[in-house]
């Protein structure tokens, strides 16, 4: 250490943007299109899905038969690198009593999470940007579906999404390719849903059913998105933002580089960022005319609370006191059961896209309910790849049914054993209920006085609590499940021990991996950091591109509205920058 | 790209890995050694895998858990579990000893309930028979299997070897089905590029579902070109 120094980079950039996932993608690939030029840090290293993704590997190809890891904790085919913990990067909690510890996922890649997640790309609605107006809970945001409904028409046409024109109120239509058709379990539970009055729909992912572009090829159909897709046939931001970004000139990506914090002049606008460079450990200091955070919203936050300066003593952007603050995650529970009828099932390709086919958008009013905000279901079952944990317990199933008409001893082993894995393979399903918390004040994530990490960074502390109104929404969901599992003729085998001892099974809050609210926007800057642009109310050149300036995060993943959000303010920035106001 | 550029690509793809091996066997005498030993290893270099995972997989290869007797235990075990049938083979045909051994290195959970259930195991057979279970002759063997294969129907005394077994089982099942043998058997036919046109018809009529009119015009045909 006695040459540290720190290593200033000559060169003035017009953006520099932390963070490569939706949001930092979008933002680089609007600004670079724009003619700007744009340094774009990366807390990881370089991945791109053509040559890096894991993608049609069979199972007995990784040793461990596609069991999870600390470093792919979706298990080792996954396509993102890390997850619930990061080496060397720790955070902590506050432990205070009544609180449930937060968990907090962090990709370290080029694209980030964008690899590997969900694809359900979903329009928040109407209602979803009032909620105050309608529920008195949390607050409305600044703008309205009518603000961002222009963003989510181009994401729809650029990135590619699947889905069906419904006319549903709260779940806007858009510009779909068609959806693939449902498989054979995802047609029971339509048929039930039906029968217990929960509308099943075609699924809406940014999956491509047809070629939009030369640059991406069409879906293949192996139901393999979580690893990345070596066509580019599914939208991650690494294939579909960035690398064309980078392919326009205009943009210098530095890798392994972590924010460290956000540097400000005299006048408490931004400079820049200084980082860390990883493979050289040396401390590096980049300048922009413009900063923009899309490192994910608590990352975000924590780069915020970090940056105290004279002007900003209690961090950069936070004379509100709410960096940090409002954040929340979407709720989750979950069910499942085995179907009789799919027992010794006819084989057949049923791998279909990385997903559901179909889903059930919130469908009920919540005046008759006694709780706010919906949820939706996600759906799975089917002929899975076998990866490792395949038909683990099966002592506890077969016992239970008939095979071939007669019923075995439980456990067992042996040629009948064998014939048992494949009599009951294909027969599962399950239930997945993605609902709204409310944003709340006292959920938060702040700095550790007494923490640092491998990089003298200090680390985040989180406090967070489920309300019930978490609480009886996963009783609801709970209900909902038993009542369509029942009604498809399933027997449920999992999620049916689930009551108020463990609240409904109700997710961690951060499990579901949809962080959101702790950089919001607002109009007024005692109670909100950021503007209707998402940029700093108290510094005019900062803005912040991914969860964080949620002001509530609907009963959708947040994905499409972070890049329709993105987009937006990106073109805000371009804008600004023309008129000389920035 | 078109489709069958894209596919080509795929196939390009996973073919690469082992071009590069076999480029590297020619021109640079220590690269080989590093790439077979990986192979050999298991540390599978066709996997990406980031800087820390391959550390990671140097370290989990380079010990050794089981002992030659355990293992000798675990093969036949396995192959009660798992025996050749008329479909498939057996667990040990498909590898699964070794990935018994590679799992509980990389599942710590594992060791203690594997290596205590199998010392357990052997004490039953020095009791009853004065052998441990892998000298002991096939009758006798299956005589202590019978006792702890059943959950339901097993006396209370046996309860720590049920759980062993359960746990074998397990291991052994998900071992075997994710082998290329067992994919076979249990009759896993995806992990190809392929065009997915909905429930083939006898499957559909088999259930009595179909799908409706607004499905058929909605959602993606490949045999319609448009």
């Amino acid at each position: 250490m006695g040459d540290l120094q720190i290593k200033k980079q000559p060169k003035k950039y017009d953006a520099v943007i932390v963070g490569s996932g939706a949001g930092g993608g979008m933002a680089a690939y609007v600004l670079a299109h724009a003619g700007l030029k744009v340094c774009l840090l990366e807390a990881g290293p370089m991945f791109d899905p053509k040559t890096d993704s894991n993608q049609l590997k069979n199972p007995w190809e990784s040793p461990r038969r596609g069991a999870s890891t600390r470093f792919r904790p979706f298990g080792d085919f996954d396509g993102c690198y890390w997850g619930w913990e990061v080496e060397g990067e720790p955070y902590t909690q506050s432990g205070k009593p009544g609180t449930t510890p937060w968990e907090w996922w962090r990709a370290r890649m080029l694209g980030g999470r964008t690899n590997h997640w969900g694809r359900i790309s979903l329009r928040f609605g109407p209602k979803d940007f009032k909620r105050r107006s309608i529920d008195g809970l949390g607050d409305d945001w600044p703008i309205g579906y009518e603000d961002v409904k222009p963003y989510y028409d181009k994401i729809d046409k650029l990135l590619g999404v699947f889905g069906t024109n419904e006319g549903l109120e709260n779940d806007p239509d858009g510009f779909f390719l068609p959806p693939p058709k449902p498989r054979l379990h995802e047609l029971m539970i339509k048929k039930a849903g039906a029968a217990v009055g929960v509308p099943v729909i075609p699924s809406r992912l940014s999956i491509l059913t047809k070629q939009i572009n030369n640059e991406r090829g069409q879906c293949i159909f192996c139901s393999q998105c979580g690893r990345s897709c070596k066509v580019y046939g599914d939208f991650s931001s690494s294939s579909c933002l960035v690398i064309p970004a980078l392919k326009t000139g205009n943009v210098d990506l530095v890798t392994n580089a972590m924010a460290r914090e956000v540097l400000t002049d005299k006048e408490g606008l931004a400079t820049g960022i200084s980082y860390i460079h990883k493979d050289d450990m040396q401390e590096y200091q980049v300048s922009g005319r413009t900063v923009i955070l899309a490192a994910s919203a608590c990352e975000s936050a924590r780069l915020l609370l970090n940056s105290k300066s004279a002007r900003h003593p209690n961090g950069l952007a936070n004379g509100s006191n709410v960096v940090g603050k409002y954040l929340h995650d979407s709720t989750g529970s979950d069910a499942g059961g085995i179907i009789p009828e799919l027992f010794d099932r006819k084989r057949y390709n049923e791998d279909g896209v990385g997903g559901m086919h179909v889903y059930a958008p919130w469908w009920l009013d919540n005046k008759k309910l006694d709780f706010p905000r919906g949820y939706h279901i996600e759906f799975g079952g089917g002929f899975g790849m076998p990866l490792y944990g395949f038909s683990w317990g099966i002592e506890n199933l077969n016992g239970q049914f008939k095979v071939k008409g007669k019923v075995k001893e439980a456990g067992g082993y042996g040629a009948s054993l064998k014939e048992d894995y494949r009599y009951f393979f294909g027969s599962h399903v399950g239930m997945a209920g993605r609902g709204e918390a409310v944003a709340n004040i006292n959920n938060y994530c702040e700095i550790d006085p007494n923490v640092v990490d491998r990089y003298g960074i200090p680390v985040l502390r989180f406090n967070t609590s489920h309300s019930d109104y978490e609480i009886k929404q996963a009783k609801h969901m709970q209900e909902t499940f038993a009542e369509i599992l029942h009604a498809m003729g399933a027997v449920q085998t999992w999620g049916n021990h689930n009551d108020a001892h463990n609240k409904y099974g109700l997710h961690a809050p951060g499990n579901i991996i949809h962080e959101a609210g702790s950089v919001r926007m607002g109009n007024d800057p005692r109670t909100a950091p950021l503007n209707k642009w998402q940029q700093a109310h108290e510094c005019k050149n900062l803005f912040c591109m991914d969860g964080g300036p949620f002001v509530s995060q609907a009963d959708k993943n947040i994905t499409w509205t972070i890049l329709a959000l993105s987009m937006r303010a990106s073109e805000h920035l371009v804008d600004e920058m023309k008129k000389q106001n920035l | 790209m078109d489709r069958r550029k894209s596919i080509k690509a795929l196939i390009v793809g996973s073919v690469s890995t082992g071009v590069l091996v076999e480029a590297c066997k020619t021109e640079d005498k220590k690269a080989p050694e590093t790439a077979a030993e990986a192979v050999k290893e298991g540390a599978a270099p066709a996997i990406n895998r980031m800087k820390e995972e391959a550390e990671h997989e140097k370290e989990v290869v380079s010990k050794t858990f089981f002992t030659p007797d355990e293992m000798a235990t675990i093969t036949i075990l396995g192959d009660i579990i798992i025996p050749k049938d008329e479909v498939s083979g057996s667990a040990s045909d498909a590898g699964v000893p070794a990935f018994i051994e590679y799992i509980v290195k990389e599942k710590p959970e594992h060791q203690t309930p594997m290596r205590g259930g199998l010392r357990w195991l052997d004490l039953q057979c020095l009791n009853r028979f004065g052998k441990p279970f892998k000298d002991c002759q096939q009758p006798r063997q299956m005589e202590l299997v019978d006792a702890i294969a059943f959950p339901k129907k097993a006396k209370p005394e046996m309860a720590q070897g049920v759980a062993f077994f359960s746990l074998m089982r397990n291991l052994t099942a998900t071992g075997f089905y994710t082998s290329e043998i067992g994919v076979k058997d249990v009759g896993y036919i995806g992990n190809v590029p392929n065009q997915w046109n909905g429930v083939p018809e006898d499957v559909l009529k088999q259930h009595g579902l179909a799908y409706t009119e607004k499905e058929l015009r909605e959602c993606y045909d490949p045999t319609k070109t448009t």
